[in-house]
């Protein structure tokens, strides 16, 4: 069963054209990394899925209802690069924010809190405030928030970009456990190919001007990945793969500048 | 960042001179709005009789085009003599004199004042309170005292509105000090530590980086204290009977405002453009100075 | 405000006196060796250099006038502040309000917004004897009330408007990411990230309330109110009457802008406290 079901889909800004033919589906249970260049859209199409921007033209179905629809049910949890937490509230109310949104008692939020800030290991830290924390902890909390209401699907935009390697890689770690210990389906935009790799169940890469996808390479690494994963022989290979069809994207953009450019800025 | 380069391409000129053509029309809607709301709030509170907040007749709240007539007739209730507008513009002159002679004092003397509070913390801690607590002194009850006090120490050009001058000045520098303290303390830290490691003195990194960096600050306060330095004007002039300025208008139409309401009407829009036109032109120095000065301000 | 990595430069200066000088009780010591020295050479200044006294009166000859007459200039004082708070109150409530309908109808503020802070810039001062005509011939406290209110009008609503439209991309998307309708976003995002814009602007509006009434007194005002009491004294040359009267303005002026940062200070306690 598909979570998410993307069909034909187009955006356009005035003259640019941001994404273009999109097809991809998504199954249950799936990791999948969107990854390219600056300027290849992935971040616009994990917004349209989202329902935070208008497609041009084309469907989607997420959990088989519309993107706005999934939106309105609170089908899905969005982490961005920031973590968007409010200075006002301490760790614990902000975890417990969209709990509030959803109208729930306030005893199953402050249990449903506790258990999710077990998850990501930050008990004890529920009366601090967000800039008591570092990054890492604070996109911890983000995580925890977006989880909270046990959403079937977790958009996340370069959630780890701002972060130092090791805490990234760390942050890698958990992030599959807590995806393991969910059950939800992931979509996860990077511009680290190693990272992509590591975490996914297939690796989406995505091109330029115009914005389209072109390769899908399925991952086919054991789970659950180990800190040993990235040692693997596998992982190299996978990791070439996924660097040549990137070069291949941006050469192939180089050489034959789309149609769409014409009408470009 | 702060100043880029000079030459503007076609396209963007066009597009300045497309946005300052809305902006002009939609001020004439807002002012035709405002018309619109005062003529209809008289109709309406006459109509009905009334009386709360207070009563509204010719008196209390004139027709606007009766004010604006009133400036083309004459200043004298007997009907001849110079128009009123004449009179009022000339007040306004002088008043802005005194305002701008205040607002160039108080700028650069609250500047200085800022720079050496920012420089030195421990003077900052010890001056700053008092500073702030002096603004909340009545400054209309002070001002008498300071004309007289200023007056005889003034070379005799600069009498009565050299005094005035002060009043505002001590207006105007407020804002201007604590607004040079943030902006030179808001310095990014990175590109403090950048200029350190060139071996530059502190008064490099002030001249380059800190000051570069309160210019937005400064801007901002200086907004605030083009009008206040017209308030000071103002201010100084109506307690200490000094004839040529538009305070001595305000207090000449006050006294007659029974029989000839419209004049202090008509001083009020003077005395409204006056303000508006020194804030504009402080609006306009920023945008040539600090390109991309964000419209924030306190 | 929300957390992320360098604060983004705005030019609106927020927090008080507190940020520049010290939290700590400490931090304010210079301010009170300070104090005894100003006392002190304005003491000393006077006596020495034998200034008129009718000019700048010595800090002992006020203190004492002040002593004297306390009664009535704490009276006067008492009863021009009503005028200053109500003023400051309906001012700032108004101002208030009209920024939360605004930032509702977010293009009509932004179109307002220029519009706003230039009439900022006119000075009410020229208006105070027209609202003196409107009440009672200025021999009431709404006169007074009014015009302390014009005033503390626009600072806060220009300063609460910024605060409630400061709200980044990122903050709405999160929003919209939960469903959350216009009501939600102002509950939960647009109105707490307005505090400490607010908060600027109230301070502001303080010092601007008590001098504004006092302003609307020198046009006309009972006479136990205490702008008419200074001038009456100045106009019969009790000048060190006239400033122990300005000395009882200067402390109910403080004392509504230290009540306010008090409250701020409360409300807000969430801010982390830079101790730069």
């Amino acid at each position: 069963m598909s979570v998410v079901e993307i069909s034909g889909v187009s955006k356009r800004f005035g003259a640019t054209t941001a994404l273009e033919g999109i097809e991809l589906e998504i199954g249950e249970r799936e990791f999948v990394s969107l990854i390219g260049p600056s300027g290849c859209g992935k971040s616009t199409l994990l917004r349209i899925i989202g329902d935070l921007i208008d497609p041009s033209g084309g469907k989607i179905v997420v959990n088989g209802k519309t993107a706005r629809q999934a939106r309105k049910d609170r089908d899905y949890g969005i982490i961005f690069q920031d973590p968007v937490l409010y200075d006002w509230r301490t760790v614990a109310k902000n975890v417990a924010l969209p709990l509030e949104m959803a109208r729930w008692p306030r005893q199953k939020r402050m249990a449903r809190v506790q258990t999710m800030l077990e998850l990501v290991e930050l008990t004890g830290f529920e009366n601090h405030r967000p800039w008591q924390l570092s990054g890492g902890m604070q996109q911890r909390v983000s995580i925890a928030r977006a989880l909270s209401f046990d959403p079937a699907l977790l958009l996340m935009d370069e959630p780890f970009g701002a972060l130092d390697e090791m805490t990234r890689e760390r942050l890698n770690m958990e992030l599959l456990r807590i995806w393991a210990a969910s059950g939800s389906t992931v979509v996860f935009v990077t511009h680290s190919i190693s990272e992509a790799v590591f975490l996914s169940t297939q690796v989406v890469v995505m091109s330029p001007r115009p914005g389209r996808i072109s390769e899908v390479i399925p991952i086919d690494l054991k789970q659950p990945r180990t800190a040993t994963t990235r040692e693997e022989p596998r992982f190299f290979e996978l990791v070439t793969q996924v660097r040549e069809a990137l070069h291949l994207g941006h050469d192939l953009e180089r050489a034959a500048p789309a149609t769409s450019q014409q009408a470009g800025a | 960042m702060a100043t880029m380069a000079a030459e503007l391409p076609v396209e963007r000129r066009t597009e300045l001179i497309r946005r300052a053509a809305a902006r002009v029309g939609t001020s004439i809607l807002v002012l035709a709005a405002l018309w619109g709301l005062w003529e209809g709030y008289r109709w309406l509170w006459i109509h009905e009789g009334w009386t709360w907040p207070f009563v509204v007749n010719d008196t209390t709240m004139p027709h606007l085009h009766d004010i604006f007539a009133a400036l083309w007739g004459s200043a004298s209730p007997g009907g001849v003599g110079p128009r009123l507008i004449t009179v009022l513009v000339k007040g306004a002159l002088f008043t802005a004199k005194e305002a701008a002679a205040g607002f160039a004092i108080g700028a650069l003397g609250g500047f200085a004042l800022g720079v050496l509070l920012a420089q030195f913390r421990l003077l900052q801690r010890g001056l700053l309170p008092w500073i702030v607590a002096s603004q909340t002194v009545p400054i209309l009850v002070v001002a008498p005292m300071v004309v007289v006090w200023a007056n005889p120490k003034l070379p005799d050009s600069l009498k009565d509105w050299g005094a005035v001058a002060l009043i505002a000045a001590f207006l105007t520098f407020f804002p201007v000090t604590v607004n040079t303290i943030r902006g030179l303390q808001s310095a990014d830290r990175r590109a403090l530590e950048l200029m350190r490691s060139y071996a530059a003195g502190d008064w490099r990194i002030l001249w380059k980086l800190r000051f570069p960096a309160a210019l937005p600050y400064i801007f901002a306060a200086l907004k605030i204290s083009a009008t206040a330095s017209v308030v000071g004007a103002l201010i100084g002039e109506l307690p200490s009977s000094i004839p040529n300025g538009l305070g001595a208008q305000i207090i000449n139409f006050s006294q007659y405002y029974t029989t000839q309401p419209r004049g202090l009407w008509a001083t009020n829009l003077i005395a409204a453009a006056l303000g508006i036109s020194f804030f504009l032109i402080v609006l306009i120095a920023e945008k040539l100075v600090v390109r991309r000065a964000p419209e924030n301000l306190v | 405000m929300s957390s992320t990595a360098p604060a983004a430069v705005q030019p609106v200066p927020r927090g008080g006196l507190g940020k520049l000088v010290g939290h700590r009780l400490i931090d304010w010591l210079p301010a009170v060796i300070v104090l005894v020295g100003i006392v002190g050479l304005w003491q000393g200044l006077i006596v020495w250099l034998d200034v008129q006294q009718f000019l700048l009166p010595k800090p002992t000859a006020i203190a004492s006038a002040f002593w004297t007459d306390r009664q009535e200039l704490l009276h006067a004082g008492w009863y021009t502040f009503q005028e200053a708070l109500g003023g400051f109150a309906l001012g700032s409530g108004t101002a208030i309000v009209v920024a939360l309908v605004l930032a509702r109808w977010r293009p009509l503020g932004a179109a307002l917004m220029p519009y706003f802070i230039a009439a900022n810039a006119i000075p009410i001062i020229a208006f105070a004897p027209i609202t003196n005509q409107w009440f009672n011939g200025g021999l009431t406290k709404s006169s007074k009330v009014v015009i302390a209110a014009i005033l503390c009008f626009f600072p806060v609503l220009v300063n609460t408007l910024r605060g409630l439209t400061s709200v980044r991309p990122q903050d709405l998307e999160l929003m919209r990411s939960y469903a959350g309708g216009q009501t939600a976003i102002f509950r939960r995002v647009r109105i707490p990230n307005a505090l400490p814009f607010m908060f600027t602007g109230l301070k502001v509006a303080t010092v601007l309330a008590m001098i504004g009434a006092i302003v609307g007194e020198y046009f006309g005002g009972a006479l136990n109110a205490l702008g008419v009491l200074i001038l009456a004294r100045s106009r019969i040359f009790l000048f060190t009457q006239a400033w122990a009267g300005v000395f009882v303005a200067c402390l109910f002026g403080l004392g509504l802008y230290l009540a306010v940062a008090l409250v701020e200070r409360v409300v807000l306690r969430w801010m982390p406290s830079t101790l730069e």
